[in-house]
């Protein structure tokens, strides 16, 4: 079901959004496949219309499948990993007692830790 | 000098846990404002007071005497005690000053360096690192951009992707950089500030949880989002440098609680206390800047009584 509020977000958001369902997925993805796996309710055409500007753009590669077409992602960067890059950026700062402006998603996490999330996503989900 | 010009040194050691007991009961964005301008102002005040202990103690030398018009030697205080406190306070705030410079040239060089690796991303404000361990971050600049490797893409939910860059871009967009930037520079002003750099970089995650769980209209999927991150980080053999871990809840646990709203009753201040603890950061930072202040007055003071003006 086509929802209006998903049409209304920035272009960009849309092309990262799409990105990564191809990237998350196993294999190629139709478009339909691509919309089927995005949460925001977009449009078959809408779908169609970011998959073929990401083409354009050289972060998709396309092979025919049926009367359509079946996307890949391509990588930004050949070859760098998260590791490499962690170790380039380490290379800058030796100090220990090191913060970074690189703010992560999540931290790590101890023991104790590892079990009271467990607890706390249990008792949401139940 | 006057004693005024210590209590800059002194008042930190109050105000800090003052300004993280309010930052508990507040909203994760005026948290992260108040907590860093707290450190921004503590830091300021104590390098006004080390420049003018330096600037004190220098005129004690005949050169600089000189060169200050002096006709007769500042009046009060001990002479030794002037020149050791001046000699300490000049040494700090060299050490500083180096320091200062060359976090800042490593900050920006990281920075740099992680772009120029990324290159320009092709989709939106997307980059995917080929890599099965899950990691994410936000990459400040013109435009930021959000870092995502593919094993964290894997490892979440649709719509928990959308709360993983809807985080990210709550970073990107609040500019929560220059948040951890100011809470870095200032913790190397004075050695008290360091404990506010966690609390600092807490309220800026829970502002970004925060939006996230805005954009994607729920709570309970933002918590999944982070949890489920952090659990799949942890699986997988992390590249990172495993830094010290605290034995009490590290701050995951605690985003997730906050966002299911499960948190112990006892997390929750009451209003009272918080009022109070409100008074007492308001007057240590009325005291630290009125300190600094009137130190600076003190000084100049002295300095025009030396220089030969009439002091009536």
């Amino acid at each position: 079901m086509p929802d209006a509020n998903a049409e209304r977000r920035p272009a960009g958001e849309l092309e990262a959004s799409v990105l990564a369902a191809l990237w998350a997925a196993q294999g190629p993805l139709t478009p339909a496949e691509v919309q089927h796996t995005l949460p925001a309710g977009l449009a078959r055409t809408t779908v169609t219309t970011i998959l073929s500007r990401l083409h354009e753009k050289g972060a998709v590669a396309r092979t025919r499948s049926g009367r359509g077409y079946a996307y890949t992602p391509t990588e930004d960067s050949p070859g760098l990993t998260a590791r490499r890059m962690h170790t380039e950026l380490e290379k800058l700062e030796k100090e220990e007692d090191r913060s970074t402006v690189l703010a992560r998603f999540v931290s790590q996490l101890s023991d104790h830790d590892e079990r009271l999330l467990r607890e706390l996503l249990e008792g949401d989900s139940s | 000098m006057i004693y005024a010009v210590w209590l800059p040194f002194l008042l930190p050691l109050i105000a800090v846990p003052a300004a993280r007991r309010i930052a508990e009961a507040l909203a994760p964005r005026p948290a992260a404002w108040l907590l860093t301008a707290t450190t921004v102002a503590l830091a300021l005040c104590s390098t006004a007071a080390l420049a003018l202990l330096v600037v004190a103690g220098a005129l004690l030398l005949p050169p600089v005497a000189a060169i200050g018009d002096l006709i007769k030697p500042l009046a009060g205080g001990n002479v030794l005690l002037t020149g050791l406190a001046a000699g300490a306070a000049a040494a700090l705030l060299c050490f500083g000053a180096t320091v200062l410079v060359r976090t800042v040239r490593r900050q920006t060089a990281e920075l740099c360096e992680a772009r120029r690796l990324m290159g320009r991303p092709k989709a939106g404000d997307l980059s995917v690192l080929r890599d099965g361990r899950p990691d994410a971050y936000a990459l400040p600049g013109r435009p930021g951009r959000i870092v995502v490797t593919t094993g964290m893409l894997q490892a979440l939910e649709p719509v928990e992707r959308e709360a993983l860059f809807a985080h990210e871009r709550a970073h990107l967009s609040g500019r929560h950089h220059l948040f951890l930037a100011c809470a870095e520079l200032a913790a190397l002003c004075h050695p008290t500030l360091r404990s506010l750099r966690p609390s600092i970089g807490y309220a800026l995650e829970r502002w970004a949880d925060e939006s996230a769980a805005d954009a994607v209209g729920d709570r309970s999927v933002a918590a999944r989002a982070i949890g489920r991150a952090a659990l799949a980080a942890r699986s997988a053999p992390s590249p990172r440098p495993s830094a010290a871990l605290a034995a009490a809840a590290g701050p995951v646990p605690r985003r997730v609680a906050a966002l299911l709203d499960r948190r112990p009753a006892a997390a929750r201040s009451r209003g009272r206390t918080v009022r109070g603890f409100a008074v007492v950061l308001l007057a240590c930072l009325a005291l630290s800047a009125g300190a600094a202040v009137e130190a600076g007055t003190d000084l100049h003071r002295s300095v025009e009584t030396a220089q030969g003006e009439s002091d009536n």
